[in-house]
């Protein structure tokens, strides 16, 4: 231990403490805290980066999950449209059908009428013709009745044939 | 708030004091043992070299050498010496500057003192360079004992630019060119990697955060004391792992230096401490009174022997290292009759080679574990405690 003591110099000391000042406080400015700082902030980006990455690529499943979603709707919308589509063109088409059919109908229905208004006006017309015959058939009989009964006879005769002619 | 990690740490901690105190101890035994022994050689030196047995002496003198060579390193110095040729006397090297505040400032070269060879003379008072270290004397150097063998001349105020000194500088450039350098890379945004040698820095920036910080300080509050830890970690680690190479730096192992070191971790704990680390070191909540008073000489008790076994082991550690590698490499010079000289220079080289690879180790673990420690009692002084509400 004396030795020790006797070993011990104090300028040795006093310099060794003025060296481990100036690296502790200045190079602790110039390089120490630069070096621990970059360090830090370097692993700082690293963490961030990579938490980035991840946010990122969350991001990318979650715009694929939505593409597919609004596909699958649009694929369904589609789908809708053309089912709606085919109603109508049914519909349509029952529906023209039924038109159709009640459009025929009136047609016939007027013909019909038609048909039977010429024909009661054509029985009234014959009606009128075969009373007009009649009253001439009469008249020309009675005018041959009151020269000759013979004639009068063949020409009633002979007017009923043309009558049956008629 | 203990997980098993802390735990775990802790237990590491524990490990290490223990470990420290003992290496502490026995190199203090055998410092000791040393003394005494050398004191011993010194008399059967003297008796043999009556009785001029020539070849027990230059062994004996080799032995010493070693013992001296390994306490000259571990030993601060006023001069930078690579290589020193015995036969001749000469260093090759260079000197630093001595500057010593008595009676005014004087600022010389160690060369004046010519590796303690010449006394240096300024305004009047005489100054030796006596076992690494400058006494005042009188003007024939005359060095007084006291009856321990210690030097009893006064030592001048003395803020040298020693070996120690220089290294330290040396060292803090190198550390203020790397870390600058690193810094300067994320000026353009931190996504910029550094590129080349700062990309080995990084890493360990990184490792003394999130395994010494972030752990023991806590996420929100580790920020502040960044600049300390950071500091303290490259600081020693750079130390021990220069003190490996051959330029012989033995800053860690001087206890000035970890004195300081400690010293700093001390205030930054007791600073930055907040209420309830004060309570419980002062007046520990949810015991009697009588315990309370007991208390508080133990944890004031501890808070002190807490940086002071950060300095011991530090020291103890650097020091033990540095004497046992500088020990196997003398078994080259030591064992070379036993042994022949290939063979000495095989067991030496191998057993240091080995070493030095445990010493590498030794200089991040060491450096690791101070930091660590460190960190671990600044977390201590702010931890916020949850519990504290059961108390009242």
């Amino acid at each position: 231990m004396e030795k020790l003591i006797n070993d011990f110099s104090f300028g040795l000391f006093f310099w060794q403490f003025i060296i481990l000042l100036v690296v502790v406080f200045v190079l602790g400015k110039f390089a120490w805290k630069p070096i621990v700082n970059a360090l830090e902030a370097r692993e700082a980006g690293i963490t961030d980066a990579l938490a980035a990455a991840e946010n990122a690529k969350r991001e990318m499943a979650n715009l694929k999950a939505d593409n597919e979603k609004l596909l699958a709707e649009a694929r369904a919308e589609r789908d809708a449209l053309l089912k709606e589509a085919r109603e109508i063109k049914e519909q349509m088409i029952a529906d023209a059908k039924v038109e159709a059919e009640a459009h025929g109908e009136k047609l016939i229905a007027q013909a019909k009428a038609v048909i039977e208004s010429e024909k009661a006006a054509a029985v009234i017309d014959l009606k009128n013709q075969v009373s007009s015959i009649s009253i001439e058939i009469a008249e020309r009989l009675l005018k041959d009745q009151l020269a000759n009964k013979e004639a009068q006879s063949k020409l009633v005769e002979k007017m009923l044939d043309e009558v049956k002619l008629n | 708030m203990v997980t098993l990690k802390k735990s775990l740490n802790l237990l590491a901690a524990v490990i290490f004091t223990a470990s420290s105190v003992f290496s502490y101890a026995q190199t203090n035994a055998q410092s000791n043992e040393g003394n005494l022994s050398k004191a011993e050689q010194s008399i059967e030196e003297t008796l043999e070299a009556v009785e001029d047995t020539e070849h027990v002496v230059a062994e004996k003198t080799q032995k010493e050498k070693v013992q001296d060579h390994i306490t000259h390193h571990l030993a601060d110095d006023y001069s930078f010496v690579f290589f020193s040729d015995e036969a001749t006397g000469k260093n090759y090297g260079f000197p630093l500057p001595v500057i010593l505040i008595d009676n005014g400032l004087k600022v010389f070269m160690s060369s004046e003192f010519d590796y303690g060879k010449k006394l240096v003379e300024k305004d009047g008072q005489t100054y030796k360079l006596y076992h690494s270290k400058i006494y005042k004397t009188d003007a024939e150097g005359t060095i007084n004992y006291d009856d321990k063998h210690f030097v009893t001349n006064e030592k001048p105020l003395d803020f040298s630019i020693t070996k120690n000194v220089a290294s330290l500088m040396f060292t803090t450039i190198l550390i203020i060119i790397m870390f600058t350098g690193l810094a300067k890379t994320y000026k353009n945004g931190p996504n910029n990697l550094p590129k080349g040698f700062s990309r080995a820095l990084e890493p360990m920036v990184l490792y003394v955060r999130d395994e010494m910080a972030i752990p023991n300080i806590g996420k929100d509050k580790y920020k502040k004391f960044m600049p300390y830890l950071l500091s303290v970690f490259f600081l020693i680690f750079l130390l021990n792992v220069l003190g490996l190479t051959p330029l012989g730096f033995n800053v860690t192992g001087s206890i000035s230096v970890t004195a300081c070191l400690a010293l700093f971790t001390f205030f930054f704990v007791h600073f930055s401490a907040n209420k309830d680390y004060w309570k419980h070191m002062l007046w520990m909540p949810g015991v009697p009174v009588p315990m309370k008073i007991m208390l508080a000489p133990i944890e004031i008790l501890g808070a002190l022997i807490k940086p002071f076994s950060l300095m011991v082991r530090l020291f103890a550690n650097i020091t033990a290292g540095h004497s046992v590698v500088f020990g196997l490499i003398a078994i080259i010079f030591v064992m070379q009759q036993e042994l022949t000289t290939g063979g000495a220079t095989a067991v030496g080289f191998l057993l240091s080679t080995f070493l030095v690879f445990l010493e590498i180790l030794v200089a991040f673990l060491q450096a690791f574990i101070f930091t660590m420690l460190s960190s671990l009692f600044i977390g201590m002084a702010v931890a916020e405690h949850d519990h504290e509400e059961a108390h009242h």
